[in-house]
């Protein structure tokens, strides 16, 4: 992890994932509030906020996995590597591809641990076997999981336990390259110790890739993140590293909020 | 106590109802059948002719029913299989909401028309199709009678695989969209695949309900016993046979005996394909 006693400045790095006053509506409920934020390239920025405050919201209009659900509006921008991704013709497909995405629960399909892995780079036209060889064993490696399964990539996903089954979820992300990866609340399902491993991983991981996590554990934030966005509401309260944000908040509610007064 | 005692005995017996008719119906059906056994004997059932009444001699072989059967149920599986489970997949992920709730009605009205309603049509208005189509002698054949089945059997084979697709957990075509797979990638990779025990599930049910089916077949397929795999030549199935002769038949006459026959290998076959649906079931079903 990286040396925290000295904060991290925003200015010293690369913006990748900018939003400008992004609105979100289901329906007629608006869920996201003017959201302009940008999120540094290659470190861990984490969405904190109480529930319903639409850190989970904001986290899907990175992938638009918005889309799928029926009567969703999007206003406003979201620039990744510079280019809006709401813009019309923008190609779903490939930036899905770019941005991965780990889910709450863990949800392998119900396949092998081999064919879980590689499905990604399947849909997108790997067909040599070798060469999915290749990635299933380096994206298992990358999420810690090649040690404890690589006898058994024949053996269906749904016999792992619920940690190596997230783990194999972080794999089949990882295994279509993404730049981004977003994480939804990734450990809120597991036990402390599957919980560790995967905090480690993020840790791991953070060289390589953009994260976005959402989670609810203020102590989760503290420990994997370089930076931290407090939502309250549908609106972003406050953006800043992550040292910052838990010594010395600017806003009284982040202060509240990160202090236990509400939650 | 007594109380509770009664209702569990009642509940006993009302669960035990069903065991105990087909345990009755699998007795009955023997036991009218059995004599045909020691004259003339089993082996009289794997003649190639089926000519019960004769002023010669009697022939009881039901391998041309057989026969009929098999080749009416395999075309008309050949015609439901990709309707209904195309039509499944397109009511139950592509369809949107307005088109799904024009859809399901039809589609349950199909499967409410009674089966002699739809042999009529059949034969007043699939038939003449059939015939001036391939220009034959007569449009009363197996390929009208497959039709027509796979008319009554597309109903159930749609419903139920669009329950099982329905079923598939959100959170695996959550997960295929967000590794980049299209909608359609989605579909045939991940969403059918695990549904694919109930769709199979579903397809057995519909045989069983096209080989088990009379009325209509008995209309349409021209309900000749020769042994053919020419889908346009006429062919008679089994329950067609029994249904048609056994109003006439002399009681307790070896011919009786033959048709109760043909009942037993009916019943088998039902049976197998509904222990292998289970066997299916079991099988993949857990992997979900």
């Amino acid at each position: 992890m990286v040396d925290k006693k000295q904060a991290l400045l925003l200015e010293d790095f690369d913006i990748e994932i900018v939003s400008r006053d992004l609105n979100f509506y289901y329906g007629d409920n608006q869920a996201l509030f003017g959201i302009s934020v940008g999120m540094p390239a290659k470190q861990v920025t984490a969405l904190i906020g109480p529930s319903g405050c639409g850190k989970s919201t904001f986290l899907r209009t990175l992938n638009r996995m918005n889309d799928i659900i029926p009567g969703a509006r999007v206003e406003g921008q979201v620039l990744i590597s510079g280019k809006d991704i709401y813009q019309h013709g923008t190609d779903v497909v490939k930036l899905r591809r770019k941005v991965g995405m780990v889910f709450q629960k863990s949800n392998p399909f119900p396949k092998s641990i081999f064919e879980n892995v590689a499905y990604g780079p399947r849909i997108h036209g790997t067909r040599d076997r070798q060469q999915l060889a290749a990635i299933v064993e380096k994206s298992l490696v990358r999420a810690g999981l090649w040690e404890e399964v690589k006898d058994r990539l024949n053996d269906n996903a749904l016999g792992l336990s619920g940690g190596q089954q997230q783990r194999l979820c972080i794999a089949r992300a990882l295994a279509v390259d993404p730049q981004i990866l977003l994480m939804d609340e990734p450990a809120s399902a597991l036990d402390p110790k599957s919980t560790a491993r995967v905090e480690d991983l993020i840790g791991e991981l953070r060289e390589l890739y953009t994260i976005v996590i959402v989670t609810h554990n203020m102590q989760q934030a503290a420990r994997v993140s370089d930076f931290t966005a407090f939502f309250y509401e549908g609106a972003l309260v406050e953006f800043n590293a992550t040292k910052l944000i838990f010594t010395n908040p600017k806003e009284k509610q982040t202060e509240d909020y990160i202090t236990g007064r509400f939650g | 106590m007594w109380k509770n005692r009664a209702v569990q005995t009642l509940l006993i017996g009302a669960a035990s109802t069903s065991v105990l008719i087909v345990v009755l119906i699998f007795l009955f059906l023997g036991k009218e059948a059995a004599p045909f056994a020691l004259t003339p004997g089993l082996s009289a059932l794997f003649d190639s002719k089926w000519i019960p009444v004769s002023f010669q001699r009697e022939r009881f072989g039901i391998l041309p029913l057989l026969s009929g059967s098999a080749l009416v149920t395999l075309l008309a599986m050949l015609i439901t299989i990709p309707f209904s489970v195309l039509g499944a997949i397109y009511i139950a992920e592509l369809a949107k909401p307005l088109e799904r709730e024009i859809l399901k009605p039809f589609i349950e009205i199909l499967a409410s028309i009674p089966s002699v309603v739809l042999g009529f049509f059949g034969l007043v208005v699939l038939a003449p199709l059939v015939k001036s189509f391939f220009g034959l002698n007569t449009g009363l054949n197996a390929l009208t009678g497959a039709i027509l089945l796979s008319i009554m059997a597309i109903p159930t084979v749609i419903s139920i695989s669009e329950d099982a697709l329905n079923s598939v957990p959100h959170v695996y075509k959550r997960a295929s969209l967000a590794l980049g797979a299209s909608q359609l990638q989605t579909i045939f990779r991940v969403t059918v695949p695990a549904a694919l025990p109930g769709i199979i599930a579903a397809v057995m049910l519909g045989v069983g309900r096209v080989i088990g089916e009379t009325m209509a077949v008995m209309m349409v397929t021209g309900n000749a016993a020769i042994i053919t795999a020419n889908p346009l030549d006429p062919v008679r199935t089994m329950t067609a046979t029994i249904a048609a002769e056994m109003g006439e038949v002399p009681f307790g006459s070896v011919h009786y005996q033959a048709l109760f026959c043909i009942g037993v290998v009916l019943l088998l076959v039902t049976f197998g394909l509904n222990v292998i649906g289970q066997q299916v079931l079991r099988r993949y079903g857990m992997r979900q």
